[in-house]
């Protein structure tokens, strides 16, 4: 019985459903506190504590799922595609916006983390907090930042941007499918992009652009910005 | 075998990113390099738009999902959260309401 609990098929199939279930919870009641996400990562870590099984054996079980999250990034492709006069249009604003957005999230979260206390080492890792994974754990890793920590810090923007991302930017009036979507891409990478996919194909195409742009931006600005700001503050 | 040859050009346009990646040294995931390589690809018409189409809206459709597995190991880390959780939640909301706003604005005051 053991080994059956401790299979990919009782994995794969406990993750699939309970993220069915959980949208369908979402459809119903339409609470942005209902995330998908949140609810189905809440679930499968009370049922490893219960069941007493390590989180290697979960993400070794499940790797027929994570394997789609390379993939599911390329697919941004083909929506930036669809949207690709749009884009031209308006390249030195979105560039500019890209910047200026990147460089805040990077400065603000390592200051503000030392300004409350944290660790180096706690700073570093959450610098490249708002990029897509991959690109994340190679800044962190890179500088001497905890790469499974990073991802954790990853994944809870990600799911706080899907969760507030909308009210917050309908509070400030930010409405069209361009800056909000560049927006919450840029915040949120894939998991605030997909929190605005029922908004319409354009939503999801500049979402896309926003976390590819500031995912590049991120990647080539970070490990200089970490560089200087360490400087001054040690 | 029309999901087999979309699925095929995906993990395909992965490997070339995941290859020009390693050999470039340029500070890029494999599927960014792969995202950018599809657009260039539909742009010059090597790949059709109706030979990614089913694949691309299935995968966009279900990315929160993919992200779970991933999601989950944040239980690994309960001992750091639990000590610096005041610095951290503080630094990612602010840091994130900073981000929302400027993106948001700059795009939506020049357009």
């Amino acid at each position: 019985m053991k080994e059956l609990i401790n299979s990919p098929l009782v994995h794969v199939c406990l993750t699939l459903v309970v993220f069915i279930f959980s949208k369908k919870l979402q459809q119903r009641y339409k609470s942005p506190l209902l995330n998908p996400i949140l609810i189905t990562i809440a679930v499968v870590i009370g049922f490893l504590l219960v069941t007493d099984i390590s989180y290697e054996d979960y993400k070794e079980n499940t790797q027929i799922i994570s394997f789609w999250l390379a993939p599911s990034v390329i697919a941004l492709g083909y929506a930036l595609y669809s949207f690709l006069e749009e884009i031209k249009a308006d390249f030195k604003k979105i560039i500019f916006s890209m910047l200026a957005g990147s460089t805040t999230g990077i400065v603000s979260v390592f200051m503000i983390a030392y300004l409350f206390g944290a660790s180096k080492a706690t700073m570093i890792s959450l610098a490249p907090k708002s990029v897509t994974t991959p690109i994340a754990i190679e800044v962190s890793t890179q500088m001497g930042g905890i790469s499974s920590l990073t991802v954790a810090f990853v994944i809870v923007v990600g799911v706080l941007g899907a969760i507030f991302g909308q009210s917050y930017l309908r509070l400030i009036g930010v409405n069209d499918s361009k800056s909000v979507g560049l927006s919450l891409g840029a915040t949120a990478h894939a998991l605030g992009t997909a929190s605005i996919s029922e908004r319409g194909p354009d939503f999801s195409a500049f979402g896309g652009l926003g976390m590819a742009l500031n995912g590049v931006i991120t990647a080539i600005l970070a490990p200089w910005l970490i560089k200087l700001l360490l400087f001054l503050l040690y | 075998m029309t999901l087999i040859k979309q699925i095929a050009i995906f993990l395909g346009l992965w490997l070339l990113g995941e290859l020009i990646s390693y050999y470039s040294h340029l500070p890029l995931s494999g599927s960014i390099i792969g995202m950018l390589l599809l657009v260039i690809a539909l742009e010059l018409k090597l790949i059709k738009k109706k030979d990614v189409k089913d694949v691309s809206n299935f995968l966009l459709n279900n990315m929160a999902m993919f992200f779970i597995p991933a999601g989950v190991g944040l239980m690994c880390h309960y001992r750091v959260l639990k000590l610096e959780w005041l610095p951290i939640s503080v630094a990612i909301i602010v840091s994130a309401i900073l981000v929302l706003t400027v993106v948001g604005l700059i795009m939506k005051k020049r357009s």
